[in-house]
């Protein structure tokens, strides 16, 4: 069974990539199927249901939608087993820029939008850094002079990766981006296989159900801001921003 | 292109400013340029290298703007229709400075066809199409690489999302094209889109308040020179605010090979072919008749009327007439 894990912002078109993609493959006999995940609810299992695609979802709850993902991975690999599938799909929830859901030997796809701004891909880290594919999306609303510009800065931040442009509306580029589903390695099981980065780490007292303010009730893997040493930085150039290296950066 | 010529016209800051690497290269050859920027070049030392320096000039041009392969010509051999009969037009060519309509009712394929174009089909699409460059089986190269595209896409539906003034939209264009001489492309840029729209616009305007024919002008200018895709798709002209024939003009200068989905008479008729689609399939290649050619004409005039009608409207009159 080939396996694809799929990740990316919100809103950047994940599920009509996917939903376009599949398509061709179903065209061609494919068996297929998706898993996809998310926080709070989902209504991307209909859309798969109603284009005839088994689906099984997860709703991570209170916890990271990345550790539930990595949690449960084994055993949505195995239900496709089972099923029979030809091809796997897994859907990110995409929630939040430190999102790495990808794992080593399994083809890895990051679905990004050419309106999420030029500096979004230095933004987005293991996501987008450690994708083997980088889909671009909503290239037909923007000008030629954007999408170039965009992929280059993609290009920047991933020189590996393959950087195609598929329309999740009109499905322009989903029968190419397709080819190379099939091309993907053959997956029996991920047990053993590694994480390709770490997930976002979280372990303090808010994880746990703390929901009052203050550092006396921060207990565990807590950061804090230095804005004293960015005030200092700041005073040679005020006009430029400040480097926020809080715990959303990688500094690990 | 850099000769001899263009050389013996400049002086020592001219060259140095544009080419800086120039003066270690002339220096290892025993021509030292001195310290005088104003003087001219032909009265340097560096006269007698002017052969060579213009040759390694063009060498170092075509490598940091990374220059490939021209391509001169495309080739679509013909695969088979939506039911997997044959396709009827066996192989059509497109080349360099021409432009390509497509014509045909939706569904019919017309996309298919331009994504075998841009995916350098090898018979592996649901077509079955193969597409050569040059007369020969394309590199790889086409397919696997976001700095070579083969097609720049240009669509009635597509805007300008950046919040910069159209000289720094530019500039960033070309800073990511790692383009030779960026100055030079910028003014070239904005003086081609002013030529192309009505209403001027100056290079510290913002890219988004622009008017929809300045936008197309400054797309259509901005594609023609600083993207590096050989073929431009254009999936229409609008009819207002942009003069249609000096854009095509401008396209067909910079070396493209322009491919263009219309339905518009006036456009179908300025190609030099015109490829009818139907059923997935390349079903005719028509070229332009003399009859429908001199028609051309006649189709302007009416486009011509048609505008001042518009024009009166905007100004507030009433069209009880429409002489």
């Amino acid at each position: 069974m080939k396996f694809v894990t799929v990740s990316g912002p919100p809103s950047s078109g994940k599920t009509a990539v996917i939903l376009k993609t599949l398509a061709h493959l179903q065209t061609a006999g494919r068996k297929l199927g998706v898993v996809k995940f998310d926080c709070l609810s989902t209504l991307d299992d209909d859309i798969y249901q109603a284009a005839g695609i088994p689906v099984r979802k997860g709703l991570s709850g209170a916890l990271c939608p990345d550790h539930y993902f990595v949690s449960n991975v084994e055993e949505c690999v195995q239900w496709g087993l089972d099923e029979g599938l030809d091809v796997l799909v897994s859907e990110s929830a995409g929630l939040c820029n430190r999102c790495s859901p990808y794992i080593r030997d399994v083809l890895a796809v990051c679905v990004i939008d050419n309106l999420s701004g030029i500096d979004t891909p230095r933004k987005i880290g293991p996501m987008l850094k450690s994708a083997d594919i980088v889909i671009i999306t909503k290239g037909d609303i923007v000008s030629q002079a954007e999408r170039e510009v965009f992929a280059a800065r993609v290009h920047r931040v991933n020189p590996r990766a393959r950087i195609m442009h598929v329309n999740g509306i009109t499905g322009q580029g989903s029968y190419e981006f397709s080819t190379l589903w099939e091309d993907g390695a053959e997956v029996a099981t991920v047990e053993g296989k590694r994480l390709r980065f770490s997930m976002p780490a979280a372990l303090c007292s808010y994880c746990l159900g703390e929901t009052r303010i203050g550092s006396q009730y921060q207990m565990g893997n807590v950061r804090k801001i230095d804005l004293e040493a960015q005030a200092d930085r700041q005073q040679g150039a005020p006009m430029t921003g400040p480097e926020m290296t809080g715990p959303e950066g990688e500094s690990r | 292109m850099i000769t001899t010529d263009t050389l013996r016209d400049l002086t020592v800051g001219e060259l140095l400013e544009r080419w800086p690497f120039a003066q270690s290269w002339l220096a290892e050859r025993g021509a030292e340029l001195g310290d005088d920027p104003a003087l001219d070049l032909a009265s340097t030392p560096a006269a007698a290298h002017f052969e060579d320096l213009s040759a390694f000039l063009a060498e170092m041009d075509a490598f940091l703007s990374s220059d490939e392969e021209q391509v001169d010509e495309i080739t679509v051999v013909g695969g088979v229709d939506k039911d997997g009969a044959p396709e009827p037009v066996g192989e059509l060519v497109a080349r360099l400075g021409e432009v390509i309509c497509i014509v045909g009712p939706t569904g019919s394929g017309k996309s298919r066809l331009l994504a075998d174009i841009e995916w350098v089909a090898r018979g592996d699409t649901p077509t079955g199409r193969r597409v050569s460059l040059n007369g020969r089986e394309p590199d790889m190269k086409w397919r696997t690489s976001s700095e070579h595209k083969l097609v720049a896409q240009l669509s009635q539906n597509m805007n300008f999302v950046m919040d910069l003034s159209v000289g720094d939209f530019l500039a960033l264009h070309a800073d990511s094209r790692q383009a030779a001489d960026p100055e030079a492309k910028i003014a070239r840029i904005w003086e081609d889109a002013n030529s192309l729209a009505g209403e001027p616009f100056a290079l510290d305007t913002p890219v988004t308040s622009l008017s929809g024919g300045q936008s197309r002008a400054l797309m259509i200018a901005d594609t023609a020179v600083l993207s590096r895709s050989p073929v431009v798709l254009i999936d229409e002209i609008e009819n207002a605010g942009i003069d249609r024939q000096k854009a095509l003009d401008i396209l067909v200068g910079q070396d493209k090979i322009v491919l263009m989905a219309t339905h518009d008479p006036i456009l179908a008729l300025m190609g030099d072919r015109r490829v009818v689609i139907n059923n997935g399939a390349m079903i005719d290649v028509i070229e332009p008749s003399a009859l429908e050619r001199a028609n051309l004409d006649e189709l302007r005039a009416l486009d011509d009327r048609l505008m001042g009608l518009r024009h009166r409207l905007r100004n507030g009159e009433r069209l009880d007439t429409v002489e």
